[in-house]
């Protein structure tokens, strides 16, 4: 039967080697595998700065991006070939209460016209980052 | 209650319970915006309700462990905790940057990284904080005439939580690598350390209720925390499938997080066979109604419900959608929410000397809350199985869809009413003690019949 030092090796040799192996795969994600399907060379000035505006306005509040983020608005990962340039623009300026499509409501907001094309490079950048087929074509079709 | 300096915890769950509250009333705010009733937009537009509802979330499930440890350690290893005026500090300094971060998510001061919304300068407070909690903490355990297994887990899980908090507190300008150390931080606590916390916690309730042998319990904890590891630190491979990582992930995720719901499924094993074996003599049954569920909901909503949608073939389809609210909230709830309540209501007679234990109210506390949470999850079910036929796999538009979804989200706020009237009663039943008192020392010696 099991006594309570042999769980205990179990406990940590268990944790100590999983830890070990998970750290190595982290290292190997972030150095070889995420820059080569990120292209991480093509990010510019433009696109870190639509990041952060991403972020300090937190887009993922409402909307997912490689499917992350909360379930009340649009998932924004191809947005740019989806919807294009224009229609982004129009979005990101709208007044009089903001952007309200079939009555569900985001918030306005005030961006320079540089902003605007600092988050229209983010998500051209974001068009192109290959993430292992997400998202899936609609398999029935429209 | 054995040392008067346990008294502490009292402030910590107080505190939960008012963050609860108000994390339920961000919920419904949300639920009534998915339903098209998003009244509040101007003053709380939802990023800012769903900034607020998680990050409630995670600070009421954390004081509550925080409380939690101030009531164990010195009851497990047998002195006083080492700081009363320093864990004082800390509690008003953990009160004072909670209600900052969520008011300041009201004015747009955040990070807008989900769970981790706090902006850095908090963030910096929040470490401060922490390291005085695992300082005293330590202390306490250090001075103490014995340390015990259930003692170390705990207070491990807890210096674990902490240090996993760093790798969150970096910038970084691709948001495929953002994403994959936020993970480090909310996966390798939910799906790791705070099993380990779980799990001290759990094994104390249980060698106090059951009145089961130590060396039993203790040694099937070690058992089920390293199967929580063995699964779960390969397992945050789930959120790396189609994110920017590499394709391994997609193999070493999915095998690796099928594996998770043994761990949870230990767990609860572990929990019946203890009770089943010891004695059923106690007279605390609303602990012992939590602690069992707390056993058994996490299996369901954290393992089973999280089974669900984690193979790379299924989550292809059901990532980024209300299907992960499914799985969030029964997992949450029977895991963490049902853990914080059961020691709550197992210590608060103890600290107080008012043996409310087996009364009406807590028991309407435990079903409507318990039947409320099922009903959402089922709610949460149905609206996300429907997004995914007609989003994901018909190509529909998103707002095609979220109009179909209307219907279930009504259905929500049904359910939703009936888990607030539940914690409504708990409440109830917390104030209901009144303050804790030094009149309850050793006051209780029915509790503890088994121990001898």
């Amino acid at each position: 039967m099991l006594t309570k030092k042999q769980a205990k090796a179990f406990f940590i040799g268990g944790t100590v080697l999983f830890f070990l192996i998970f750290v190595g795969m982290t290292v190997n994600s972030l150095t070889v595998g995420i820059p080569q399907n990120t292209n991480a060379d093509n990010i510019t000035d433009s696109v870190k700065h639509g990041k952060l505006l991403w972020d300090q306005n937190n887009c993922m509040g409402c909307h997912t991006i490689m499917g992350e983020g909360a379930y009340y608005a649009p998932e924004l990962t191809r947005v740019y070939s989806r919807k294009g340039e224009n229609y982004i623009r129009t979005v990101l300026n709208a007044k009089n209460g903001g952007w309200g499509p079939r009555g569900r409501k985001m918030v306005e907001y005030d961006f320079t016209t540089e902003e605007v094309d600092d988050i229209i490079s983010f998500f051209e950048w974001m068009d192109n980052v290959y993430l292992n087929g997400f998202p899936a074509e609609p398999s029935i079709g429209e | 209650m054995k040392f008067t300096s346990q008294k502490i915890a009292y402030h910590f769950f107080a505190l939960s319970m008012l963050l609860l509250s108000l994390q339920i009333v961000y919920g419904f705010i949300m639920g009534f915006a998915h339903m098209g009733y998003d009244v509040l937009h101007e003053w709380i537009p939802f990023n800012a309700a769903t900034a607020t509802h998680k990050n409630l979330l995670v600070v009421w499930i954390i004081s509550g462990f925080m409380g939690a440890a101030y009531y164990i350690i010195p009851d497990e290893s047998d002195t006083e905790l080492w700081s009363v005026p320093l864990a004082k500090l800390q509690f008003w300094s953990l009160a004072i940057v909670g209600v900052v971060a969520v008011a300041g998510f009201h004015v747009g001061w955040w990070e807008g990284r989900k769970f981790l919304e706090i902006p850095r300068p908090l963030d910096f407070l929040v470490a401060i904080n922490v390291i005085l909690f695992l300082v005293i903490i330590l202390m306490t355990l250090f001075k103490g005439k014995k340390q015990t297994t259930t003692a170390w887990v705990l207070t491990m899980g807890l210096v674990f939580l902490a240090l996993l908090y760093l790798p969150g507190m970096v910038y970084f300008d691709n948001i495929s690598v953002d994403s994959f150390m936020r993970w480090w931080v909310v996966h390798l606590w939910v799906e790791g350390v705070w099993e380990l916390i779980m799990g001290g916690i759990l094994s104390f309730l249980l060698i106090k209720l059951t009145g089961v042998d130590r060396e039993v319990i203790e040694k099937w904890l070690y058992v089920i925390v390293g199967l929580t590891f063995l699964s779960g630190i390969l397992g945050t491979g789930h959120h790396y499938y189609y994110t920017g990582g590499p394709d391994y992930w997609l193999l070493v995720g999915g095998i690796f997080s099928a594996l998770e719901p043994l761990a949870f499924l230990g767990m609860t094993i572990f929990a019946v066979q203890m009770y089943r074996k010891g004695n059923k003599s106690h007279p605390n049954k609303l602990a012992l109604y939590w602690t069992m569920s707390t056993a058994i909901v996490s299996f369901l909503g954290a393992g089973l419900l999280g089974l669900a949608h984690t193979l790379p073939g299924v989550n292809l389809y059901t990532h980024g959608t209300l299907i992960t609210a499914m799985h969030g909230h029964l997992a949450f709830w029977g895991a963490y929410a049902s853990l914080v309540l059961a020691i709550m209501s197992y210590s608060m007679p103890l600290m107080t000397g008012r043996k409310i234990y087996d009364n009406r109210n807590g028991h309407l506390a435990f079903w409507f809350s318990n039947i409320g949470m099922l009903g959402m999850t089922m709610a949460f079910a149905a609206a996300g199985v429907a997004q995914v036929y007609l989003e994901r796999i018909a190509g529909y538009e998103f707002m095609v869809a979220a109009e179909e979804t209307k219907a279930h989200f009504f259905v929500l706020i049904i359910a939703a009413t009936v888990f607030t009237i539940g914690i409504g009663f708990f409440i109830g039943n917390f104030f209901s003690f009144g303050l804790p008192s030094d009149d309850a020392l050793n006051d209780a010696p029915e509790f503890e019949p088994l121990l001898a």
